[in-house]
C-alpha cells in the first residue's frame, strides 16, 4: 500500500512539467557578432525546468521565454555579464553553468584540484617505494659478479652455486607480486 | 604493501552506496531534488503592470500584492493538469478567508475565465500574464507555483507544485502566521 503515495507524487510531479513544444525561433540580429553572442549566452544558461539542458537546447516553455528575454536584452545593448546577472537574480545561481565561488560551491572549484593533489601524492609515494627496492642488488648483477670466480670452483661447487642462484631467482620473481 | 590499504576502494564504495541510499529514501518520502530554491525570498515583488484576467484594459500594478496582511500568489494555467488537481484546495483556502491572488500564466484568456466559472473562483483578484514576463521576473519555471507574500509586499516563500493540505499545514501555515496572518 505504501507504493500509492509515491506513485501519486510521481504522477503529480510529471504533470508539473511543461509540455514540450518543438519550436524554431526566428530572431533578426543586427550583426553576426550579436548573433554569435546570443548563441554563446543561451548555451551558457541552464534551463531551470529541464535540468542540465541549456536554454538553447531546451524545448520547454520557460527556456523559450528566457531565449526571448536574452534577445530583448541584447537588443537593449546589455552585455553578456549583465544578462547572466539578470537571469541569476530571478532563477538563482542554478541557472548559470559557471557558478560563482561561494562557501557552498567551493567544492566544485576546489574538488578537481584536490583530485590532482591526491593523485600526485599517490604517484610520488609509489615511485619512492619502488626506487628504494631498485637500489637493492638484483640477482642478475650478483650472477655477473660471481661469473669471474666460476673457474676457481670445483664442478660440484659450481653446480651447487647454480642451484642456489635459481632458487633465489624463483623466490624473488614469485615474491614480487605481493 | 599494507593489506589494509586494499580495503580503501570497498570503504569508498560503501560510503557512496550509503549516500545514495539516504537520498533515494528522502526522494521516496517526497523530497524532490529537482526543486529549485527561489532567488526572490526576502525580496519585494517585482514591478509589473498587468491586465485583469476578466476585464481587459483594467491595469493592476505591484501595489495590489501589498495588503498589510500576508497573501498567496498562485501561478496557474488551464494547460497545467496539476493546477486542476490543486484547484479544489485553493477554493478551501479562500473559503477560510485567506486572500489568494491568481496569476494566470501564458494561457488563453477565454479558457481561463471558463475554468473559473465552472470550477469556482478562489481568487480575490486575477491577473493575466499572457506572455509570462511577470512569471519570468518571479523566477517561475513551471506551473503551479504558489508564493507567500507578506503584508509589506516581500516574498517569503515559494512552493513549486500543487498546494495541498500537507504542504499548507507543514510549510506555509507557520510562515503565514509568523507574518501576521490569522487562519
Amino acid at each position: 500500500m505504501k507504493i500509492f503515495p509515491s506513485l501519486t507524487a510521481l504522477l503529480l510531479g510529471g504533470c508539473l512539467s511543461f509540455g514540450a513544444f518543438a519550436a524554431i525561433d526566428t530572431y533578426q540580429f543586427t550583426s553576426d557578432a550579436q548573433e554569435q553572442q546570443y548563441r554563446q549566452i543561451t548555451e551558457q544558461l541552464r534551463c531551470p525546468k529541464c535540468q542540465n539542458t541549456s536554454i538553447a537546447a531546451s524545448d520547454s516553455i520557460i527556456a523559450a521565454d528566457m531565449r526571448t528575454k536574452v534577445y530583448q536584452l541584447l537588443n537593449e545593448g546589455q552585455t553578456r555579464d549583465q544578462i547572466v546577472q539578470y537571469m541569476v537574480a530571478r532563477y538563482g545561481n542554478f541557472v548559470t553553468y559557471e557558478p560563482p565561488v561561494t562557501p557552498s560551491t567551493l567544492i566544485l572549484w576546489l574538488g578537481p584540484l584536490l583530485f590532482v593533489l591526491i593523485g600526485a601524492t599517490v604517484i610520488v609515494m609509489r615511485s619512492r617505494r619502488q626506487g628504494g627496492s631498485v637500489r637493492a642488488k638484483s640477482t642478475a648483477s650478483v650472477v655477473a659478479e660471481t661469473e669471474i670466480s666460476h673457474s676457481e670452483l670445483s664442478i660440484k661447487e659450481q653446480q651447487r652455486l647454480a642451484q642456489l642462484l635459481t632458487d633465489v631467482t624463483k623466490k624473488e620473481s614469485g615474491g614480487k607480486g605481493s | 604493501m599494507n593489506r589494509k590499504l586494499l580495503f580503501i576502494p570497498l570503504v569508498l564504495f560503501l560510503a557512496l552506496a550509503a549516500a545514495l541510499l539516504v537520498q533515494l529514501t528522502r526522494n521516496a518520502n517526497g523530497d524532490d531534488p529537482t526543486l529549485l530554491e527561489s532567488a526572490l525570498i526576502g525580496k519585494p515583488v517585482p514591478v509589473f503592470k498587468l491586465e485583469s484576467l476578466s476585464e481587459p484594459g483594467k491595469i493592476y500594478d505591484q501595489s495590489v500584492l501589498r495588503d498589510g496582511k500576508p497573501i498567496l500568489l498562485n501561478v496557474w494555467a488551464t494547460w497545467c493538469p496539476t493546477c486542476r488537481a490543486e484547484h479544489e484546495y485553493l477554493n478551501t483556502l479562500a473559503a477560510k478567508g485567506i486572500r489568494v491572488v491568481g496569476l494566470n500564466y501564458k494561457d488563453d484568456r477565454q479558457k481561463a475565465v471558463n475554468w473559473l466559472n465552472t470550477l469556482g473562483n478562489p481568487y480575490a483578484l486575477s491577473l493575466y500574464d499572457g506572455d509570462g514576463m511577470l512569471g519570468l521576473d518571479l523566477g517561475v519555471y513551471g506551473a503551479p507555483e504558489t508564493f507567500l507574500i507578506d503584508g509589506q509586499g516581500i516574498i517569503r516563500y515559494r512552493h513549486a507544485g500543487d498546494m495541498n493540505d500537507k504542504v499548507w499545514q507543514k510549510e506555509v501555515l507557520p510562515l503565514y502566521k509568523k507574518y501576521g496572518g490569522d487562519a
